[in-house]
């Protein structure tokens, strides 16, 4: 039996979905483990601590609430810091980060001062005696790798979606602590903050995608997938890089080896290649659908569903049917 | 400036990959190898910020057996001015051992800056350059896609999920480099044959204990063949019905 750590990481005062993706893994970490306790680490502004129930929600036994007007930014420094200190004195068995901005840039600094093994954007982890074994996307994805992890404790981040949070109630102590370090002695300082559409659905979050490449031809037609996103009501709207380049989209937007990772229940890819870069960051969803005029495009091989045809002439057709579907519940 | 970029070996990404008969490899039969893409971005940073604030020193660091003297050639030849080989049997999969022995070798070297790749192509971990940063306890920003560096400090955009922020900070620092960044020139003609010249230099890598190792590396399951539902707008309707009944995602 042995206890796990978690990082519940949030922005803005609001807890982020990979926040109770990565106490739901350590809960099954630690029941894996023989029933051990969840510990979940909270940091942020006053008021951040209201939290705290919903991680009880997906398995955490103690909530560690820090508090800090200096935090209402996340700041790796301080985090790292506190989260290692925590982690050195807590006795874990396992540490689960988030595969987030925020995740990688934290948890190679927290292996690092306390000199343990990590492996990063994890998909799936067992125990294996004492050792930690998970599976890690290599290779643009093209590659899965089966890495152990030797010590304790083990730090992973786990890939957003990879597992879905799972409910396990449980009434959640809280703990208040203090940063390890003062937040104003902190080396690197965020200027500004700049926020994303913030009424948008972010892509890590929509159950369904559409997504736009260059077959589009203009910034403009983009309004034709902005149309279908908002047909179906759930959906965000992602780019290949070519299009983030042309500057039609912005660099937010883009999903692939070098933009986000996504695995979405449904991604319509509109007038998209099907690049190894831009299939590296969505091949992982549930289904496919696919709009191209090329019927060898690339795309096409990852694609459930395929329609060869005009994207500019399908996408009206295929909003006013999604809407009409949708009308009929 | 004085600054150093640590590059790591990979393949060209548009390769089908094969496992070796080991489990434990991609088979190197038919590779093209290069500089990790972000590391090429890196080192034309360095470039860059050499070139216009000028004097400094370019330095590029890669961990590995004697295949990466090539890579260090290339960036040698794009305009580096000196390299260094620190050798080893093979690459481990453990990014602290990497980063420790690369700490080794940056701990005196009195960089301004040490800029990483966001992440390695093949392993894609983006670990390394934030754990040597916390071994050389030096200020960290990570996954940086602008970076402006004007009297010793530093201004820098990071992507995050759907929003972005700027951080400043003094130098010396620790930079991994992202999207946005300036893409990696080709080295000319003069460029090639002046690196011939260049030194570089190899010691043995002082990784350590090593305890993230490989069990085995295998293919991903392919995806069942997709079909075409058909032609045009005319197949809008079956693509519905199909999105409806079968893959009840509407
Ligand atoms: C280091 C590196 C990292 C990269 N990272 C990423 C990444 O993260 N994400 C990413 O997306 N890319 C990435 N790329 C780029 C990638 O290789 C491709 O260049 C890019 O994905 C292509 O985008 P696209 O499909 O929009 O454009 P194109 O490849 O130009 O494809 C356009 C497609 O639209 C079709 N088309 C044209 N007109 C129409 C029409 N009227 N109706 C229907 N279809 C039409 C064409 O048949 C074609 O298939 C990366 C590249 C490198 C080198
Ligand atoms: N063997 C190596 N030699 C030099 N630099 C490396 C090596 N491995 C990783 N790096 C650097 O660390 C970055 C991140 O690598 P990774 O953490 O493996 O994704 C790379 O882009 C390189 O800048």
């Amino acid at each position: 039996m042995a206890n796990t750590f978690a990082m519940a990481e949030s922005r803005g005062g609001a807890l982020r979905r990979v926040a109770l993706e990565a106490v739901s893994a350590a809960r099954a970490l630690a029941d894996a483990s023989g029933g051990g306790e969840v510990h979940a680490l909270l940091a942020g502004a006053p008021g951040i601590a209201s939290l705290a129930p919903e991680l009880g929600k997906y398995g955490a036994d103690v909530v560690i609430v820090v508090e800090h007007a200096g935090l209402a930014n996340a700041n790796s420094e301080v985090l790292a810091a506190t989260a290692a200190v925590r982690i050195r004195s807590g006795g874990y068995r396992a540490a689960v980060f988030s595969s987030s901005a925020q995740g990688r840039d934290l948890a190679p600094r927290v292996a690092a001062k306390l000199g343990v093994a990590m492996a990063a954007d994890v998909t799936s982890f067992e125990l294996a005696g004492d050792a930690l074994v998970v599976r890690h996307p290599a290779y643009a994805g093209k590659v899965i790798a089966t890495l152990r992890l030797t010590g304790t404790p083990a730090i992973l981040t786990l890939r957003p979606g990879a597992r879905a949070a799972v409910e396990s109630a449980k009434a959640a102590r809280v703990e208040s602590a203090q940063p390890a370090i003062d937040p104003a002695s902190s080396r690197v300082v965020v200027k500004e903050m700049i926020a994303g559409g913030s009424a948008k659905l972010d892509i890590g979050d929509a159950p369904v995608i559409v997504s736009g490449g260059r077959g589009l031809k203009s910034a403009e037609n983009f309004k034709l997938v902005e149309d279908l996103a908002a047909a179906f009501g759930n959906a965000a709207v992602g780019a290949t890089r070519a299009v983030t380049d042309d500057g039609w989209r912005p660099h937010s937007d883009q999903i692939g080896q070098t933009g986000r990772q996504v695995s979405p229940d449904l991604y319509v890819a509109c007038g998209i290649s099907g690049a190894i870069q831009h299939i590296a960051g969505m091949r992982n969803s549930r289904t496919i659908v696919a709009i191209n005029k090329d019927k060898d495009a690339p795309i096409f091989k990852v694609a459930d569903y395929g329609i060869v045809g005009d994207v500019l002439e399908v996408l009206p057709v295929l909003t006013a049917a999604v809407k009409q579907a949708r009308s009929q519940g | 400036m004085k600054i150093a970029v640590c590059i790591k070996r990979g393949p060209d990404m548009e390769t089908r990959f094969k496992i070796a008969a080991s489990g434990k490899a991609v088979d190197e039969a038919g590779l093209k190898y290069d500089l990790s893409d972000f590391d090429g971005y890196a080192v034309e940073t360095a470039l860059q910020l050499n070139e216009k604030q000028g004097p400094g020193e370019t330095v590029v660091i890669s961990l590995g057996p004697d295949v990466v003297q090539e890579q260090l050639r290339k960036a040698l030849s794009m305009g580096a001015d000196r390299a260094v080989q620190l050798k080893s049997d093979s690459v481990p999969v453990d990014g602290l051992a990497i980063a420790r022995a690369l700490a080794a070798e940056l701990q005196s070297g009195g960089y301004d800056l040490i800029l990483f790749g966001r992440q390695a192509v093949d392993s894609a971990n983006a670990t390394v350059g934030p754990m040597t940063a916390e071994l050389l306890n030096l200020p960290c920003a990570t996954a940086v896609s602008t970076l402006d560096i004007a009297n010793g400090r530093a201004t820098a955009r990071r992507e995050l999920e759907g929003a972005a922020e700027v951080v400043e900070f003094a130098l010396p620092a620790v930079v991994t480099v992202d999207e946005g960044m300036p893409r990696a020139r080709y080295p000319s003609l003069k460029g090639i044959m002046a690196a011939r010249k260049k030194p570089l230099e190899v010691k043995a890598a002082q990784l350590g204990e090593e305890r993230l190792t490989l069990e085995k590396m295998e293919l991903p399951p392919e995806r069942a063949a997709g079909r075409i539902v058909g032609e045009g707008p005319g197949a809008v309707p079956e693509l519905v019905r199909l999105l409806h009944t079968e893959a009840k995602v509407l």
